[in-house]
């Protein structure tokens, strides 16, 4: 490069390099090491009980938001109710009545999740206060 | 077809095989996942560091700002404050312009010849709009990202997402920056491709950057709203990485590590490329100094002291050989000499 040992504004270069570099690792420095494990939902009793939802885990852990962008159409547009599994089963598609249903722990089933990735779903404008809804 | 896009579309395409092929059928996580995310951040780092001290040893012996109005002159002549700043506070508002809106692509303009012969200068504000479009949406996802690298995730950074999905369309929410970051890639490479002029001066190195910062948006929206991916999973390996405790969830997809993969050669190949025209805007010389070369005396950094031999002296040291000579001498001997004795 080149041979000169001279840094012209050197002090001002040197500042703007500390500030590039502190905005950049910003979040090593914030998070300080503490480890950040991702969070467990709780199933309740019920949840169990029953084994299974209406896909595989994985793929209600990434598409549930998308079944239920789905199912609201469906419902609102088609005027159909009905939700059929892969196996058969049939369920009403409603975030009240059926997820729940079940799933009737928000705090601890899908709070976790949703504040571990910073995700403010608008489902909850309406449908928090379910009466459903347990502190559990 | 021009041998520099092609060569570019295809090292992309090769990199995101490498990076899928790689975790899904050869499970290389750990190599994908921490070993070249933590290299890359590195070499980013030391190699932006580096460029930018190099930089900074190259003198600038004198002031050479781009001057784009009047200089400041005779107090009865209005200077053009920013545009030809002489203080450091217009260099400092030229600068902020100059960073945070493009100034100098607004200037644009084009040339065109009609028959007569007449020559037209229009406004050509695509270039600007273009740029703008690009690098505030390509910002915005930057900073999106940043829920997956804090815990707990700060409020301005939930704020920012808010204000990116207010159309609420569909869910998860259509972010409005991740689409604009396309539609701006994909302007900028556009008009390399169709502009004769501008596809003469473009290289390999113009096509590259695009392609990658294309493929970045489209896995990311691809992963955001059709194939899915495990979004807690990919938090929980970011924050791995962040606090040095490595995880590798089993359940993050194939086409995350190649996003992952994009994100880590874009940082890595950064301080090599003309991306570092991000630091670079800063060490213009001829934008980030003062046009006051009028008014001060700019010493150039490596002049040496010079001896020099005034005729004075000079006449002093032969006075007596040259009127011997019959030379014409400034003063006669007698007046150098009680001038001397004035002086002790």
């Amino acid at each position: 490069m080149n041979n000169t040992r001279t840094f012209y504004d050197g002090g001002k270069v040197i500042t703007g390099l500390v500030i590039f570099v502190v905005l950049v690792t910003f979040p090593f420095w914030y998070n300080h090491g503490k480890a950040a494990p991702a969070p467990e939902p709780q199933l309740t009793e019920k949840a169990k009980a029953e084994k299974a939802c209406i896909r595989p885990k994985n793929e209600m852990k990434s598409a549930h938001m998308q079944i239920l962008n789905n199912w609201r159409n469906n419902v609102v547009r088609n005027a159909d109710r009905i939700h059929e599994t892969a196996d058969g089963k049939r369920f009403e598609m409603s975030l009240s009545n059926t997820c729940v249903d079940c799933h009737s722990n928000k705090a601890d089933f899908c709070d976790r999740c949703h504040n571990y990735v910073a995700v403010n779903p608008y489902c909850w404008n309406c449908h928090i206060d379910n009466p459903k809804e347990t502190s559990k | 077809m021009n041998v520099n896009y092609v060569a570019s579309l295809i090292t992309v395409v090769v990199l995101f095989l490498i990076a899928y092929v790689g975790t899904e059928a050869l499970g290389l996580t750990a190599l994908f996942g921490v070993v070249i995310p933590y290299l890359a951040l590195v070499v980013f780092l030391a190699g932006v560091v580096y460029r930018v001290l190099g930089w900074a040893r190259s003198p600038v012996p004198f002031r050479i700002p781009s001057t784009c109005g009047q200089q400041k002159s005779l107090p009865w002549i209005k200077p053009a404050t920013i545009d030809n700043p002489s203080t450091t506070g217009g260099v400092l508002v030229r600068m902020a312009l100059e960073i945070l809106f493009f100034r100098s692509l607004f200037r644009n303009t084009k040339t065109r010849l009609f028959d007569g012969p007449r020559i037209s200068y229009e406004w050509e504000k695509w270039l600007w709009l273009g740029a703008i479009v690009f690098h505030y949406s390509f910002l915005t996802v930057l900073i999106r990202h940043f829920r997956f690298f804090l815990e707990p995730v700060p409020v301005p950074f939930q704020w920012l997402e808010a204000l990116d999905g207010f159309l609420q369309v569909g869910v998860p929410g259509i972010m409005l920056s991740g689409f604009a970051l396309l539609a701006g890639v994909t302007f900028l490479f556009l008009r390399r491709i169709f502009i004769p002029q501008v596809r003469y001066i473009s290289l390999a190195s113009d096509y590259f950057p695009l392609f990658l910062i294309m493929g970045i948006a489209i896995s990311g929206i691809f992963m955001r709203y059709i194939t899915k991916t495990d979004v807690v999973g990919v938090k929980a390996l970011a924050m791995g990485l962040i606090t040095f405790q490595p995880v590798l969830p089993e359940t993050v997809s194939g086409v995350f590590y190649g996003h992952f993969f994009f994100v880590c050669i874009l940082l890595a190949y950064f301080p090599f490329s003309k991306l570092m025209h991000l630091g670079g805007i800063f060490m213009s010389p001829t934008r980030n100094l003062a046009n006051n070369n009028r008014e001060v005396h700019h010493v150039n950094p490596w002049n040496y002291p010079v001896k020099i031999h005034t005729y004075d002296k000079y006449e002093d040291e032969f006075r007596e050989k040259m009127i011997e000579a019959g030379l014409p001498v400034e003063k006669e001997p007698e007046a150098a000499s009680s001038e001397e004795e004035e002086k002790e």
